[in-house]
């Protein structure tokens, strides 16, 4: 009797560690690079960090397959490295020795993702379930390019100096004809020709080549 | 060598020393004038100093020996930059015309040099603008964070990276896709970029709203964009230096290796970059000097604004390789880092274990145990001296290497914004130049009537060169502009200068240039520039452009392509040009220099079968003038 009672023992711890095994058709492997994340915050790994992830990963599968009551049993690691590399996979509350399907825990995983991450203060590239890509993430398209905004703002201002270039000499013209006009009503006649200053000074430029100044 | 040509009336076309003090003292002639001397020595710093300094001379420093090549640059700026830009100023400031009009007046058969000049200065304005208009892009698109050119964008089923830019990287997909767009071939034309029209148009009309009415706009202008390059170049010496790395670039750009002195293309390259880099035969310079008071002193102006632009040259070197050595570090330990963590995760080793210290050794002994576990992972080899020598001249270095150098600085768009403004400074400056050097030739020529204002002359330039650099926007546009780049400012700028000094010396006479020197700035000028323009810098420009001749004659024409298909991808690959296209670089290169001589024939004809028209031409001359006073 003691016998059976021993055998029975034996084969059914030998079946409790068949499910989970490197290379397990229904498992996955976890790589951590918690160094690489955080530098000299880093923790250090061990029993109760594996509690936490194994509980963070119940809460995943319960999160995600409503109605079942996963627990931290529930999931069994194996494998542990140096690396903090380990196996693990996830058997059914319903049924014990029943492994739950590959693809339900990686759909699991994805929509808890970000919450398994920060649970551990770690990224997808550091908390890395091998076989389970990150999706990415987009690039921000704003609707109006900010090119465009900067443009606008560039070329309305430069349409302005010009503008504001072209008018400003006739403005300047008119206001001086102005002026002009009433002096020639005071003074009459010859105007002195020493002063070399004036525009009407005797060094006749009319058949000179030079004349570039704009004649506006 | 006293030789001189014979040159029946030159009294006649230029204005005595006489002429020249009573038009000094009266401040007659309504020509515009400098406000100060600080606008024309910054105008002309700014006309020498260009991208040519930023991107072309660090280039050629670090591949022609480092330190080295300090010496065939000294030497030649020395011998050849500063006799030709001493020549220009003094011949411009003693005539008082733009460039068609000085030549016209030394000779009337040397009319084709000012109009070489002018179409040298038309062709180079043209694509110039159009890498202004990638600066203004560029600029406008880095008031984001984080940069465009940082990220990937995804692909059509959000699945991954889009495989161009996975395969290239991130800055070189923004340039050649977002940006350009680039066909794979010159012939294959695309159709226009409506962003990069629209950035053309930007360039354009910032560079007429500058010009518009001469050297009063563009005098004001220069304050800012002559020096703000300069306070930005600071800014990142200061920035550079504190960046890891950055001392390795250095000592790479002036490491100097003796053995390249004793190759001819070390002092090929250096003489052509001295040559480029001082933008003489544009006109430009004759241009400015012409504004100049008639007793200023254009000697001092020469030697000063040569070792202003020998110094920029050292000095931006300097920064950009400061950069690169930055940005050359930041690849190497990625690729470490890179190597470590494929080698950690292959065997189960805890997290620093392996370090940057003991990795080749934990390399080797990992080789030596599991060989084919080490083959399987396609471990990359890391070397600090190709990430540095991946430099890069011309566009490459500006929107490749150092946008990605600038991302991985933090406050990067803060950077991108200093760097790209400093870009559009130094390349506005050197249009003014490009802008002068068209529309005062334009104005002397009288092809259209002078009633007309200064702004219509610019408009119209301005437009005319906008339309024509449509092209560049086109998906082939890329290619289209290294072709005007390596053959519109090449040879014909070699051949003008060389004609300009020969009709300086020769046809206008060495002593009638000397004593216009001694009574502008009050002494003869001395051996040094004598022997220099009589013999030494002619010589030095006709070996540059023999050699020039025979490089390009011999290799086959080839440029660079972006082609996805390629089996270097992402290197570029080089593929022969259509043979159409000789028929452009004909028009580009050889339009120019061929209108020296064929002006010649065209005024020798003109002259045998028509001399009524010679009497006439008489009538405008200033001794004419002088008579009607008496």
């Amino acid at each position: 009797m003691l016998e059976k009672i021993l055998i029975l023992l034996c084969l059914s711890s030998a079946l409790a560690e068949q499910p989970c095994k490197p290379d397990a058709s229904d498992g996955y492997k976890v790589r951590l690079s918690i160094k690489t994340a955080l530098g000299d915050e880093a923790y250090v790994w061990n029993e109760n960090e594996m509690f936490l992830f194994r509980a963070t990963l119940a809460f995943a599968m319960r999160s995600h397959l409503n109605g079942q009551e996963f627990d931290v049993s529930n999931i069994i690691v194996c494998d542990e490295t140096p690396r903090v590399t380990f196996w693990f996979v996830v058997t059914s509350p319903l049924n014990t020795s029943g492994l739950v399907d590959k693809g339900v825990v990686e759909e699991a995983i994805r929509m808890s993702r970000n919450r398994i991450n920060s649970a551990f203060l770690l990224t997808d590239k550091t908390l890395e379930f091998i076989g389970i890509t990150p999706t990415l993430t987009a690039p921000v398209n704003p609707d109006t390019p900010p090119w465009l905004i900067v443009f606008g703002v560039v070329m309305g201002a430069v349409g302005a100096g010009i503008i504001v270039v072209l008018v400003s000499p006739l403005v300047l013209k008119k206001r001086k004809k102005n002026e002009e006009t009433d002096e020639d009503e005071e003074e009459t006649g010859v105007k002195a020709v020493e002063n070399g200053s004036t525009r009407e000074g005797v060094y006749n430029m009319s058949f000179s080549d030079d004349e570039r100044l704009t004649q506006m | 060598m006293k030789l001189k040509l014979p040159n029946p009336g030159l009294d006649d076309r230029i204005p005595s020393h006489g002429d020249l003090e009573k038009m000094e003292k009266e401040e007659a002639g309504d020509r515009p004038k400098w406000d100060n001397k600080a606008q024309y020595l910054l105008t002309c710093v700014g006309f020498c100093v260009g991208l040519g300094n930023v991107w072309r001379f660090p280039y050629l420093c670090q591949s022609h020996g480092g330190g080295a090549f300090m010496i065939p640059f000294l030497i030649l700026l020395v011998l050849e930059g500063i006799p030709l830009l001493h020549l220009e100023f003094a011949i411009g400031q003693r005539l008082r015309k733009g460039s068609v009009g000085v030549w016209r007046s030394i000779s009337p058969y040397l009319t084709g040099v000012g109009i070489a000049s002018m179409l040298v200065s038309f062709l180079v304005g043209m694509y110039y603008n159009t890498i202004m208009a990638w600066i203004i892009w560029y600029l406008f698109n880095s008031f984001q964070d984080p940069l465009p050119w940082s990220q990937c964008p995804l692909n059509a089923n959000r699945t991954g990276l889009v495989e161009e830019c996975a395969r290239s990287s991130t800055v070189d997909y923004f340039w050649y896709r977002e940006t350009l767009n680039t066909s794979t071939a010159i012939d294959e034309a695309g159709g226009l970029q409506w962003w990069m029209v629209l950035s053309l148009v930007a360039a354009w009309i910032l560079l007429y709203v500058c010009c518009i009415r001469g050297i009063e706009t563009t005098g004001k202008a220069v304050y800012i964009t002559s020096t703000l390059p300069y306070l930005v170049l600071t800014i990142f010496l200061i920035r550079g230096l504190t960046l890891k790395g950055s001392i390795d670039g250095i000592k790479f750009l002036f490491t100097p290796d003796i053995n390249e002195l004793m190759n001819p293309s070390t002092w090929l390259d250096a003489g052509a970059q001295v040559f480029y880099s001082f933008s003489v035969a544009f006109g430009g310079l004759i241009s400015f000097s012409s504004y100049n008071s008639i007793h200023n002193n254009c000697e001092q102006d020469a030697v000063l604004i040569s070792i202003i632009n020998g110094c920029t040259s050292v000095y931006s070197a300097t920064v950009i390789y400061s950069i690169i050595g930055f940005r050359a570090t930041q690849k190497f330990d990625d690729c470490l880092g890179d190597n470590i963590w494929k080698l950690m995760n292959a065997f189960d080793y805890p997290e620093n274990n392996i370090t940057d210290s003991n990795y080749n050794e934990v390399l080797a002994h990992l080789n030596q145990t599991n060989p084919e576990i080490i083959q399987g992972l396609e471990l990359q080899t890391c070397d600090l001296q190709s990430f540095l020598s991946q430099g890069v001249e011309g566009t490459g270095l500006a929107f490749i290497v150092f946008t990605e150098a600038i991302i991985k600085m933090p406050f990067s768009p803060l950077w991108a914004v200093l760097f790209f403004v400093m870009l559009f400074c130094l390349g506005l400056s050197t249009m003014f130049g490009s802008i002068e050097g068209v529309v005062v030739p334009l104005q002397d020529l009288r092809l259209l009537p002078r009633t007309w204002p200064k702004e219509v002359f610019c408009g119209l330039t301005c437009l005319i060169s906008l339309a024509l650099g449509l092209i560049f926007t086109l998906r082939s546009g890329n290619y289209w502009l290294a072709l005007f780049d390596n053959f519109a400012g090449s040879i014909p700028l070699l051949v003008i200068g060389f004609c300009e000094m020969f009709a300086v010396i020769y046809i206008y006479g060495i002593d009638r240039f000397n004593k216009d020197i001694e009574f502008m700035i009050g002494h003869k000028p001395n051996i040094f520039w004598q022997v220099t323009w009589r013999v030494v810098s002619p010589l030095i420009m006709i070996f540059i452009l023999i050699f020039y001749f025979v490089t390009q004659i011999s290799k086959s024409l080839t440029y660079l392509v972006w082609d996805q298909e390629s089996e270097n991808f992402p290197t570029l690959e080089a593929r022969p040009y259509p043979s159409w296209i000789y028929v452009m670089i004909f028009i580009l290169a050889g339009v120019p220099s061929l209108a020296i001589p064929v002006f010649a024939l065209f005024k020798f004809i003109q002259n045998k079968c028509c001399k009524k028209d010679h009497n006439d031409y008489t009538v405008d001359t200033i001794s004419a003038k002088i008579q009607m006073k008496n």
